[in-house]
């Protein structure tokens, strides 16, 4: 695979990319394929975003303004589709697409044809998604868990769920499978596993939960199908079945799919602290250990997502402490990531000024989820408004805070220009106001006894629904800046290859932008010399 | 060491996780369901009743009262009637009870219902034993029949200290739908 040129150096003689369409159509470049992963996921994200929009509508005032309930229920559905599986997920795919490969000293994924079937299966799902839309009967509107016996009164967009969930599911596993298979198999000589940056470590634990997860949730919708066309009962309680089991089929993917959406998040925050406090991770050994007790721990909390429907004493407890637990190996990388900023030499540029609200917002999303562990407790809030606030703070300054601080910490290595920071820190702060604007009072609501998915509401909690609307237009509205410095960022002043003061890693010793073939053969010397300890 | 040199060549290692996944698939599928059965039958999970007759009845204990609550729901519209005669027992354990129940098919058309039991507290589960039960086959209703359907219970002298109280709920399924998917 590598040929003997003596010297590691990039700027040898290569082939650019293809002209036209076809390029991005047939490319088998892991940069191409990062950059396509990631301006769909943020066409997804401004699609998500909108029906988040109609649905804040709705609720700025009690009452029915301007949409159905139905409708109303098929937008809170399809905007959690969309948002996981169209947004944060292939952001996530595409950062890894375009980093790991340079992290690690690769000259692409390991298998570049099976990358570009991964990214092109991705459109065609959410395509046959949002065509749901238009269908008779309307989009699913169920809930993105899907619950039978509900989910089996979807209209004519049943099977074409069904079918998007199933192509979904092939992309990620895929996608995983080629990350696996890249990290394991394609590292410069003498980067021991241990020495690996820890976006890597974090998504080589991530492609290991999509590849045990994502086939159960295929699984899971293919009963539903059969449930609903081949006359089985696997969930319908008068042929024998049981629609409780789904719930925990689901949910056994559905815990996993969260630390899918945060652990590549704590693998960029542990790039980018380091970077901006001029001071090596702190802990990095240790936040490895922790992210993969996460993951373990993952599989086995699943039920305390269905406290309600009836479990006895025992299974309440063994998945109340189960899911506590999570706080531990949790806290231990909260704890390293300050401990890296502790006495560090730090400076507040965009991506440092994302992270730093990710660790702080992130935390408050882990604590109201602690709340929500405590088995009693949890009677109390669950289908409220505070579920809603506490996975709202763990996905959005948490997942997507993250996504953004990776975006304006590798745009200048990916266009060779420094993005308009001032633009970038206007992104920065409106984002982070209006975010908690959006999703702080929801926990109040909740607690209040605020029930989700409900179109109309009593009016004691008008005042509260208003500040979060406002809140979710300004959020919204803050994204177009970003749209702002994307379309600008080839006019600010050229990169260097550092790019940053002192970052560390491989990434940073190859020219900015990053030439399309990078380290076709392995950077010996380079590993050495970034001083991985 | 010029060389990239892994362990196992791409192919190999993509096939096994390939082979993996397949795996995790066929667990989600195949396996989870059976397993889901067999849990619940062991623990009583999911509201399961108990379907083991408890044979001989030696000596009722007098001492303790539990009470039975009957709840009896219809599924999604269907067009029946359907209610439990008394809506609670006082009971001893280990002494034979029986009960009915009311339904009407209030269609013009044959129905076929099927009752699905469920009891609370799961720790009552196994404690509650039917001897007979309108819920162990399915039901056959002519057109506006009107029909009483008994149940013969015994509450099981084991039944923890704890529970005084025990819900027993029906839920009447049109199996019609179910049968015509079936046909397919």
């Amino acid at each position: 695979m590598t040929t003997a040129v003596a010297d590691a150096h990039d700027s040898h003689d290569d082939h650019g990319p293809a002209k036209g369409l076809g390029r991005w159509l047939f490319t088998t470049n892991h940069k191409d394929i990062g950059t396509l992963y990631l301006v769909f996921s943020l066409i997804m994200f401004f699609v998500g975003g909108a029906m988040a929009l109609v649905i804040r509508s709705e609720l700025m005032h009690p009452g029915l303004q301007f949409v159905h309930p139905e409708f109303f229920n098929q937008m809170t559905t399809m905007h959690a589709l969309v948002m996981v599986f169209g947004a944060v997920m292939p952001a996530f795919v595409g950062l890894a697409n375009w980093m790991i490969p340079m992290m690690i000293g690769a000259p692409d994924m390991a298998l570049p044809r099976m990358n570009n079937w991964s990214f092109w299966i991705l459109p065609v799902a959410f395509g046959i998604l949002i065509s749901t839309l238009f269908m008779p009967g309307g989009a699913p509107a169920s809930g993105w868990t899907m619950y039978p016996p509900l989910v089996l009164q979807t209209g004519d967009a049943f099977p074409f769920l069904i079918f998007s969930v199933h192509l979904m599911g092939l992309s990620s596993i895929m996608g995983a499978i080629n990350i696996i298979v890249t990290i394991l198999n394609m590292r410069a000589p003498d980067m021991w596993l241990l020495k690996m940056p820890m976006f890597v470590w974090t998504w080589l634990i991530t492609a290991y939960l999509l590849i045990a997860v994502m086939p159960v949730l295929a699984g899971a919708v293919t009963m539903l199908l059969t449930d609903q066309f081949f006359g089985t009962s696997f969930f319908l309680a008068a042929g024998g079945g049981d629609p409780v089991m789904f719930q925990h089929i689901f949910w056994f993917f559905g815990h996993p799919e969260v630390y899918i959406m945060i652990l590549p998040a704590f693998g960029v925050v542990s790039e980018i602290i380091p970077t901006f406090s001029r001071k090596p991770l702190f802990g990095h050994d240790s936040m490895v250990y922790a992210a993969s007790c996460i993951a373990f721990l993952s599989f086995i909390v699943w039920a305390h997502h269905m406290f309600t429907v009836g479990m006895p004493l025992s299974g309440q407890l063994f998945f109340m402490f189960s899911t506590m637990l999570i706080a531990v190996p949790t806290g231990v990388k909260i704890f390293n990531w300050v401990a890296t900023m502790w006495r560090g030499a730090m400076t507040f540029e965009t991506p440092m000024l994302f992270s730093l609200a990710f660790v702080f917002l992130f935390t408050i999303g882990g604590f109201s989820g602690l709340m929500l562990a405590v088995a009693p407790a949890d009677i109390q809030y669950h289908d409220t408004y505070f579920v809603v606030a506490h996975f709202h703070y763990v996905l959005v300054p948490g997942s997507i805070f993250a996504i953004m601080a990776a975006a304006y910490y590798w745009l200048p290595k990916w266009t060779g220009y420094m993005y308009n920071e001032t633009a970038g820190k206007l992104h920065f702060w409106l984002s982070t106001i209006f975010v908690n604007l959006t999703f702080f009072p929801m926990h109040f609501l909740g607690l209040a006894g605020m029930p989700r998915r409900i179109p109309d509401y009593s009016t004691q909690f008008a005042d509260f629904n208003t500040m979060a609307s406002v809140g979710a237009i300004g959020f919204g509205l803050s994204q177009l800046v970003f749209v702002y410095v994307l379309l600008t960022s080839k006019k600010g002043v050229t990169a260097t290859a550092r790019v940053w003061e002192a970052p560390k890693g491989l990434e940073w010793t190859v020219p900015s932008p990053a030439p399309y073939h990078t380290f076709d053969t392995p950077p010996i010397a380079r590993v050495k010399q970034e001083a991985f300890e | 060491m010029n060389e990239r040199q892994p362990n196992i060549s791409n192919r190999s290692l993509t096939a096994r996780l390939l082979v993996f996944a397949a795996g995790m698939f066929a667990f989600g599928f195949l396996v989870l369901p059976p397993l889901y059965d067999v849990f619940c039958d062991i623990t009583g999970f999911g509201g399961r009743t108990n379907t083991t007759a408890l044979a001989a009845v030696e000596a009722p204990d007098l001492t303790r009262t539990i009470r039975i609550e009957f709840v009896t729901t219809v599924n999604e519209y269907a067009p029946w009637t359907f209610a439990a005669d008394v809506d609670s027992m006082e009971v001893h354990p280990g002494k034979m009870y029986f009960a009915t129940f009311s339904a009407t098919n209030l269609s013009a058309n044959h129905l076929v219902g099927q009752a699905v039991p469920s009891v609370a507290p799961v720790s009552a589960n196994e404690h509650f034993k039917k001897i007979e039960c309108f819920c162990f086959t399915s039901q056959q209703f002519a057109a506006n029949e009107e029909r009483t359907l008994p149940l013969q219970f015994i509450v099981d002298p084991e039944l923890p200290d704890y529970v005084d109280t025990i819900t027993l709920s029906y839920t009447l399924f049109d199996t019609a739908p179910v049968a015509a998917s079936s046909a397919h």
